[in-house]
């Protein structure tokens, strides 16, 4: 954890959404800049470049993964974090494999939100249970063909998975399975680089399907 | 049923169905109507003459209780056969009768069978293209089908009009020899070339129109579909929100109880509650968090029919969620995984935990309806719990031996 205090963008296109956050994690980090769509929060982001963008999957003008598309390369100190209200394994495998480095949902508490905001800027990656459940699903019946390193979870990314879908922090991960903070980290963000690059068929499919309603 | 007007039934028709509306609407036996236009078609064609007028005259009959989609379906797959039928039929009769030295058409039996067959299949055509239209109209899933069933519909409309063709041409041949038969084949290719080329535009713009129309139906009742549902659900609630609004408690229930709701319309639900696993959980779930105001994340992964062993995990489930809402300090987790021979739960919460030793025996709760319905059905149970973190229950049962997958 840094000494300096965050600097962080919210992207949202609901104002109470905006003014919610802020008024929860305002007192632990300094909120640069705040956006209502895409080319609003393209421009924020390039201006300010905060440290941790909380970002919205559904944006007028494009979703969440248009700013993405249009940020990632040009801020590369940035990170990004999905914040959402949605359960749709595509929605939020678009952002995540448009480089988000985590997803959670608008039921966060703000202490909750803060320590993962603060993770997101140390380079590791924030998976809910929902997008553990997601990866389960995705990554499940790894049959011995795939020898691609990039398809299969190892084992102990497989349990790591597991016990955040079951509702685990990452500390009680850790001493669940006598490992370290640090090195329940190392396995999150293995499996969200796998996420984000593997040809999986799963993958493949929610990314890129996008529903109509 | 007697209708006031008499219409052409979309079943239990051999042609197209003219046959069975009159008998249907004059309360006659089918086979007298049947059997009089076969000797009125005999008596110089007059029958068939008849028939075709009935057949463009008589509306088709909406039927309103059965599947129309279905029924016509399962009628295309046949009218083929029972056309050739037919056609074999009248053939034997004409045939019969040029033995007997009656010479009704001429010596021209085969080729006016021909087209008389061809102009029926581009009829029938024509009935069950508007029939898959009531369909498409009545019901959103006719869409997955209608691609199919359209690309099979032209091919019979073209198969109908080159039968229609081949038979006049034989026709032509057999009165008048070749010769004569190719001139006036030549100008009669002249003529519907340029009756064509004239009423082309036209006909292209009502197909046109009529396409847009259709889409346009579809969207607006849609629109429709989610209008009612927001208004039967999301105002509804919205008005018991700001008429408890001293109550948090309750405007959390509502307001959690119509998330779920809109959530599960909006994100389909895969599977049929009564029927799959991960549906019932999630269904159960939404139960327990209405009946006791709590929150309860559910993840599943994978899923599977509900047996006797899923059903006996779910009851227990169901328990430990009702446990889990009651002292587990509002917030809980459910995570269910159906693995290829096994089917976990764990359900966990951050309440503040007791001490499994300490509680009574005569205290049934989780002991009970929790630990003992999982012995009992074969499979085992597990509580953790610490004071100050929470507890968590572990519940685990063998899938039923050769139990298909999903």
């Amino acid at each position: 954890m840094t000494d300096r205090r965050l600097r962080v963008v919210l992207v949202d296109d609901h104002v109470m959404v905006r003014s919610g956050v802020r008024a929860e994690i305002g007192d632990a980090v300094d909120i640069v800049g705040e956006a209502g769509d895409v080319d609003e929060a393209v421009a924020v982001i390039l201006r300010t470049r905060p440290d941790v963008v909380l970002l919205d999957v559904h944006l007028p003008g494009g979703d969440g993964r248009a700013v993405l598309d249009r940020c990632v390369e040009q801020v590369p100190d940035t990170r990004f974090l999905a914040l959402s209200v949605s359960d749709a394994p595509d929605d939020v495998v678009a952002v995540v494999r448009g480089g988000a480095r985590g997803y959670v949902t608008k039921t966060i508490t703000g202490a909750e939100l803060i320590e993962a905001v603060q993770r997101i800027a140390d380079g590791d990656a924030v998976f809910s249970p929902r997008l553990a459940g997601f990866v389960l699903d995705a990554f499940a019946g790894g049959s011995a063909e795939d020898d691609e390193e990039l398809d299969r979870l190892t084992p102990r990314e497989r349990e790591v998975m597991r016990l955040i879908a079951r509702g685990y922090t990452y500390r009680e991960v850790a001493s669940e399975l006598v490992l370290s903070v640090k090195t329940v980290e190392t396995h999150v963000s293995a499996v969200l680089r796998k996420l984000q690059l593997s040809d999986r068929h799963e993958l493949a499919k929610w990314a890129s399907a996008r529903r109509l309603i | 049923m007697t209708p006031s007007r008499a219409t052409r039934p979309g079943r239990g028709r051999v042609v197209g169905g003219v046959a069975r509306g009159l008998a249907d609407h004059l309360g006659l036996p089918v086979w007298l109507v049947r059997v009089a236009f076969v000797v009125l078609a005999l008596a110089g064609g007059i029958g068939l003459v008849l028939y075709a007028a009935f057949w463009a005259v008589l509306p088709l009959a909406r039927d309103e209780d059965d599947d129309a989609a279905a029924d016509s379906d399962a009628a295309r797959g046949t009218d083929l056969t029972r056309l050739l039928a037919l056609a074999a039929l009248v053939l034997g009769v004409g045939l019969l009768l040029l033995a007997f030295g009656v010479d009704v058409l001429g010596g021209a039996v085969v080729p006016v069978v021909v087209a008389l067959v061809g102009a029926a299949l581009v009829w029938q055509q024509a009935d069950a293209d508007q029939r898959s239209e009531w369909s498409a109209t009545a019901a959103r899933a006719a869409r997955q089908t209608a691609g199919s069933t359209a690309q099979a519909g032209r091919w019979r409309v073209v198969a109908g009009v080159g039968l229609v063709v081949l038979g006049l041409i034989g026709v032509l041949v057999s009165r008048s020899g070749p010769a004569a038969a190719a001139q006036a084949l030549a100008t009669a290719v002249l003529l519907v070339g340029g009756a064509a080329l004239v009423v082309f535009p036209w006909v292209y713009r009502r197909w046109r129109e009529q396409a847009e129309q259709r889409r346009a139906l579809i969207r607006s009742e849609e629109r429709a579909d989610i209008a009612a549902h927001v208004h039967d659900s999301v105002l509804q609630t919205l008005t018991l929100i700001q008429r408890s609004a001293a109550d948090p408690r309750e405007v959390t229930r509502l307001a959690r109880t119509e998330e779920r709701a809109l959530r599960s319309w909006l994100y389909a639900p895969e599977g049929d509650p009564t029927r799959t696993f991960a549906a019932r959980l999630q269904r159960d779930a939404a139960d327990v968090e209405s009946a006791y105001g709590a929150t309860l994340e559910v993840v599943t992964v994978g899923d599977a029919p509900i047996d006797a062993s899923v059903s006996a995990l779910l009851a227990a489930t169901r328990e430990a969620m009702v446990n889990a809402a009651r002292h587990g300090g509002g917030s809980a987790s459910v995570y269910a995984e159906v693995g290829s021979d096994d089917v976990e739960v764990f359900v966990r919460d951050r309440g503040p935990g007791f001490d499994p030793a300490s509680v009574p025996a005569d205290r049934h709760g989780l002991r009970e309806s929790v630990v003992g319905r999982m012995e009992r059905a074969g499979g085992s149970a597990d509580v953790k719990s610490t004071i100050g973190t929470g507890t968590e229950v572990r519940l685990r049962i063998a899938r039923d031996a050769g139990a298909p997958d999903d």
